[in-house]
């Protein structure tokens, strides 16, 4: 284990964030801490936080596991990220502005037009529309591991509808309720105002033809949906409706939700469905789950959709690459978290460096998502690897690779008692009027001895997640 | 040359629907070879929402009808001013940028024999040649035979066919286009049919090549011709779907039946329009 | 509020009170079926499942009405839209949707009767006695609708609530009154008799009325009392007269809360005041099934009412 970062534990001694949280390790007894562990899996369960795994069958209301040992920051550390987050997701919605309107970065060449101009996501019925503020990604989630003290890489950006925002806040909320010392003895800073934010940045980007509080909704594609459960604790922390598209419908110049008293004008829709289904009349005809005629009321500024359609063309994973290019373009900065150096397979030199070194490769599908149809080199069998050395030869586009990167760790609760286990973090940026970011984010563990996937599908769990206060 | 136009979409229900939402692209675009001298759209009960022009530069407009409702009216009319421009789409004002018009489609994907026919291009002078090529190879291909395909045909079924109507040849224009990484795309609008010509072609679609140099020139390989005069332009899209004059839903159980008449006639529209009032 | 969510309040009650009454309908045939049969067992399980309405999706799964099978079809089988499971599922589901609408204390009733019913469908059949089983039902029905009592809000989520309960109530009492009236007994001449007695008995403990019933009326039972009881006594928890007062209650709330009266505040007033002015000889003299025919065609019409009103999401 000594190849990687433990966050814990450097030379033998306690790295400061973690230093009052050793006693407390050591102190509890393993009784204690099988109660507290039973308790807090009874907590999510009574609240009613499970989440669904796709293609599996089995218990549809499935729990993530919950590790009890904190993911501690110090507020250094965490100002850091915090300006280059910021950065990230100012640059990324400076590119889509910019894609959408005049494609100077392209004319500049500093992206190649094919990238973005016939990427799937890249939305034509958007194209010279601006949305409110100039905003198109009004969450993004950005995927971060640590190798070092102070080596941060971005894995990927999600400017679409990031998922897991609830399990930061829940994890909190428990953590809380089960150590309330804990928190009396470090100053932890707080999440709970994450939810006033978002209600914030979303009303910040009502339209302009919305005079007085705008009425906001969270449109989800349904009960059935795995994270309906996240839909529905936001819109109820915010005090907004949860919407289907069926609740929905457009008349004249305004998009109207139907309830009992009547129709009522809906400003802000925070959509938790994906382009292709949010309007059969311009995207998917077959979609069930959209609302006739929106994207009309939309490119007519009668209501604002976040994230705005066409947002998509920024976290693709070719697109990726050139996020540190996007940074230095529209900002005139040098970028502030790194990307992890990434191989396309889509171009011939590179195609021949991954197929020579796949067993030491993380190769992952440009449009994949959730960990699914990804191969990590060095944990898997010679078999899986010629499966997928075919796979990658028959769609090369379609193929990405990075480095296997030698993830931080931090001290997990496992069966034996506790061990450090391979973490990675996924911070949720505010962009409205204002760009905003709460001091924490989600930590997912992978809780498998030396796996590096932390998916929730793959096995991985989530901690709460701390930056101390200066 | 003055064109005008009349075209009626009747919507019937079976059932009354609880509501229709229907989004047009049916006013004409502004550019050097057409100028609207007047133009009306209307929608039985409707109320009109919200109208921009979109990133290529067609007009859109949405409607919506609050039911219960039987029947649908959507009534166009209007008189239009053309120019032969060999079908250039000369000072038409767009922002969508001409890459965006290579990616595949459902109805306009190439397979095999499309990318064969596609080879038609070879040895062209240049792009311009290669597209007429092109034109010329569907129009030989695909003989023209109303009722021979349907509304969801794809282009390398029609090929298949070796028969189909305007929305075929337009399809199968592009993907061939396409396959030889020129950009291309759909485009709905009016022809004014001579003597000989059939009314329904009234209601007409042809596609568009993007060449360097020259910008987006329209070919009609149902016509074998480059549109002129006599050609109204609507708007456009990535295939027949995309480009649609009307896409529209009802919500309700009861099914849907559409009866479309147009018709295109040359000279000042303004007495017809009114004697039919 | 969003009709789509009142309208799966409104259907969590139906349900609950649904999976409660289809428990009772099983305990009165299971009852009737231990006396000496009149015109052969067969034909009384077969009212019953007239009497829920699912004879058709029986006679095609199962044929014979054989009681295992029958317990198996009204409690467990999810075939059978109107089973308990089928309904506990539906309920719990209905709630999961509007979870933020709920307290805590109503979702872990829903929720705990869900995930008991799917530790009871692990269990052999024949450790499941029909009486645990039926007792099990009414417990947990008794527990959600008692939460809800206890901790919602009395917005218009509950009054939704309330609607669903009232109209799945009196529309199921008049179910079971006419089943025995019209169906059970099997001529004219048995009206008064040994079986008529022992088969309206059965039917009170069923709606758990039995004793409330001799309190009120003591004496022998007769038709008329029952009928007073059932259909007109304010008194008694299941009579129509109670549902429909409940019903009026919960839609001049909804009226004052919105300022709009709809149709359903109408009907709701006018079958209100036709129970509070009639008369059991009244209920006689149109004839009893006649009666409740028209009282089940007219409780439809006001469930559709309050469907066109509130929850169709086409309201103006």
């Amino acid at each position: 284990m000594t190849d990687y970062f433990n966050e814990m534990y450097q030379n033998g001694a306690v790295r400061p964030p973690y230093a009052r949280l050793e006693d407390w390790m050591k102190l509890m007894p393993a009784e204690l801490r099988q109660m507290k562990q039973a308790e807090a899996e009874s907590l999510f369960r009574r609240i009613g936080i499970t989440f669904a795994v796709y293609g599996e069958g089995g218990d549809p209301d499935r729990l993530i596991p919950f590790d009890m040992f904190p993911r501690v920051f110090t507020g250094q550390e965490w100002s850091r990220l915090e300006r280059g987050i910021k950065q990230r997701a100012r640059a990324l919605n400076a590119f889509l502005v910019d894609v959408y309107g005049r494609g100077e970065i392209v004319k500049a060449g500093r992206i190649p037009a094919r990238l973005v101009y016939q990427n799937e996501a890249y939305e034509k019925a958007v194209v010279g529309f601006v949305p409110p503020k100039g905003v198109y990604s009004h969450i993004v989630g950005i995927d971060l591991v640590r190798t070092g003290p102070d080596e941060f890489f971005v894995l990927e950006d999600n400017c679409r509808t990031p998922s897991g925002v609830s399990y930061m806040l829940e994890n909190r909320e428990i953590m809380m309720r089960m150590f309330p010392d804990l928190f009396r003895e470090n100053r932890i800073q707080p999440v709970d105002s994450y939810s006033e934010r978002l209600r914030r940045t979303l009303a910040s980007v009502a339209p302009a033809k919305c005079k007085g509080d705008p009425c906001i909704v969270i449109l989800t594609p349904g009960h059935f949906n795995s994270a309906y459960y996240e839909h529905s604790f936001l819109a109820d922390l915010m005090g907004v409706e949860l919407v289907e598209g069926q609740d929905l419908f457009v008349e004249g110049e305004y998009v109207y939700m139907r309830t009992t008293e009547g129709p009522r004008r809906v400003d802000v829709i925070y959509r938790r469905i994906d382009d292709a289904f949010i309007d059969p009349l311009c995207f998917r005809p077959d979609s069930m789950l959209g609302v006739p005629g929106l994207m009309d009321v939309y490119r007519s500024g009668g209501v604002s959709i976040c994230s705005a359609p066409g947002a998509g063309v920024a976290d693709d994973k070719a697109v990726y690459t050139f996020v540190p290019e996007m940074v230095r373009f529209y900002l005139g900065e040098e970028p502030i978290l790194n990307n992890v150096p990434t191989w396309q397979c889509a171009k011939a030199d590179d195609l021949k460096y991954v197929l020579e070194h796949l067993p030491e490769l993380v190769v992952k599908e440009v449009h994949g998502s959730g960990g699914y149809g990804m191969l990590v080199g060095p944990k898997a069998t010679k078999d899986q690897v010629e499966t997928f050395r075919k796979k990658i030869e028959d769609d090369p586009d379609n193929y990405i690779a990075q480095p296997t990167l030698a993830l931080s760790t931090t001290p997990t609760f496992v069966a034996e008692g506790i061990a450090p286990r391979h973490v990675d973090l996924r911070p949720y940026c505010l962009v409205g009027e204002q760009i905003d970011l709460v001091p924490g984010g989600l930590t997912r563990v992978a809780l498998t001895e030396g796996s590096l996937v932390v998916n929730s599908s793959q096995g991985g769990g989530v901690k709460d997640t701390w930056v101390l206060a200066e | 040359m003055r064109l005008t136009v009349d075209h009626v979409t009747r919507y019937s229900y079976d059932q009354p629907v609880r509501g229709v939402v229907q989004s047009h692209r049916l006013t004409p675009t502004a550019f050097e070879g057409q100028t609207v001298l007047d133009w009306t759209v209307e929608v039985t009960d409707g109320l009109a929402g919200g109208a921009f022009r979109d990133g290529a530069g067609d007009r859109i407009q949405s409607w919506s009808v609050q039911g219960p409702v039987s029947e649908i009216v959507v009534r166009v009319r209007g008189t239009v001013e053309t120019v032969d421009l060999a079908g250039m789409l000369k000072g038409h004002r767009e922002t969508v940028r001409p890459e965006v018009y290579l990616r595949e489609t459902h109805a306009t994907w190439a397979d095999a024999a499309l990318v064969a026919l596609s080879a038609a291009a070879e040895g062209a002078e240049g792009p311009l040649d290669a597209a007429h090529r092109l034109s010329e190879a569907v129009a030989e291909a695909i003989a023209y035979e109303p009722g021979a395909t349907e509304a969801h045909t794809t282009a390398a079924e029609a090929l298949a066919k070796g028969a189909g109507v305007c929305q075929d040849h337009a399809h199968a224009l592009i993907a061939v286009a396409r396959a030889r990484e020129i950009p291309a795309r759909y485009v709905s609008g009016y022809l004014c049919a001579d003597a000989e010509g059939a009314p329904h072609e009234a209601a007409h679609a042809w596609a568009e090549l993007f060449i360097a140099g020259l910008g987006w020139i329209g070919f009609d390989p149902a016509n074998r011709c480059c549109p002129d005069a006599r050609y109204i332009r609507l708007g456009s899209g990535l295939d027949a779907q995309d480009a649609a004059p009307i896409r529209g839903v009802a919500r309700g159980p009861g099914s849907e039946t559409m009866d479309v008449r147009v018709s295109v006639a040359p000279g000042g529209g303004q007495s017809q329009s009114q004697g039919q009032q | 509020m969003l009709s789509r969510t009142a309208d799966n309040l409104y259907w969590i009650a139906r349900y609950m009170e649904r999976a409660d009454i289809a428990a009772r309908l099983l305990e009165v045939g299971a009852r009737i079926s231990l006396l000496p049969s009149a015109h052969g067992y067969r034909s009384e399980w077969d009212s019953l499942l007239q009497s829920s309405g699912t004879a058709d999706g029986f006679a095609k799964k199962y044929g014979d009405p054989v009681q295992r099978n029958l317990e198996s079809w009204l409690f467990f089988d999810r075939d059978n839209p109107s089973s308990v499971a089928s309904c506990i599922t539906a309920a719990r589901e209905n709630g999961r949707i509007v979870r933020t609408a709920l307290t805590s204390q109503v979702w872990d009733a829903l929720n705990t009767a869900f995930q008991e019913l799917r530790q009871m469908e692990r269990k052999p059949r024949s450790e499941l006695e029909l009486s645990l089983l039926t007792e099990w039902v009414m417990r947990h029905a008794a527990m959600v609708r008692g939460a809800i009592d206890a901790t919602l809000l009395r917005n218009d989520g509950y009054n939704f609530l309330n609607l669903g309960y009232y109209l799945e109530r009196g529309d199921n009492t008049a179910r079971m009154m006419d089943v025995k009236y019209y169906v059970l007994l099997p001529r004219i001449e048995f009206v008064g008799s040994g079986l008529d007695n022992y088969q309206w008995t059965t039917l009170l403990r069923a709606m758990g009325a039995h004793r409330a019933f001799h309190w009120a009326y003591g004496g022998e039972v007769t038709a008329a009392k029952i009928a007073d009881f059932l259909i007109l006594n304010p008194q008694s928890p299941r009579s129509l007269i109670t549902c429909v007062a409940g019903m009026n209650n919960h839609l001049g709330r909804l009226a004052k809360a919105y300022g709009r009266v709809t149709r359903a505040q109408g009907k709701g007033a006018a079958m209100l005041a036709e129970l509070e002015t009639t008369t059991v000889e009244k209920v006689f003299d149109e004839g009893l099934h006649e009666f409740l025919s028209r009282f089940i065609g007219e409780s439809a019409e006001l469930g559709g009412l309050i469907h066109e009103g509130y929850l169709s999401g086409d309201v103006r």
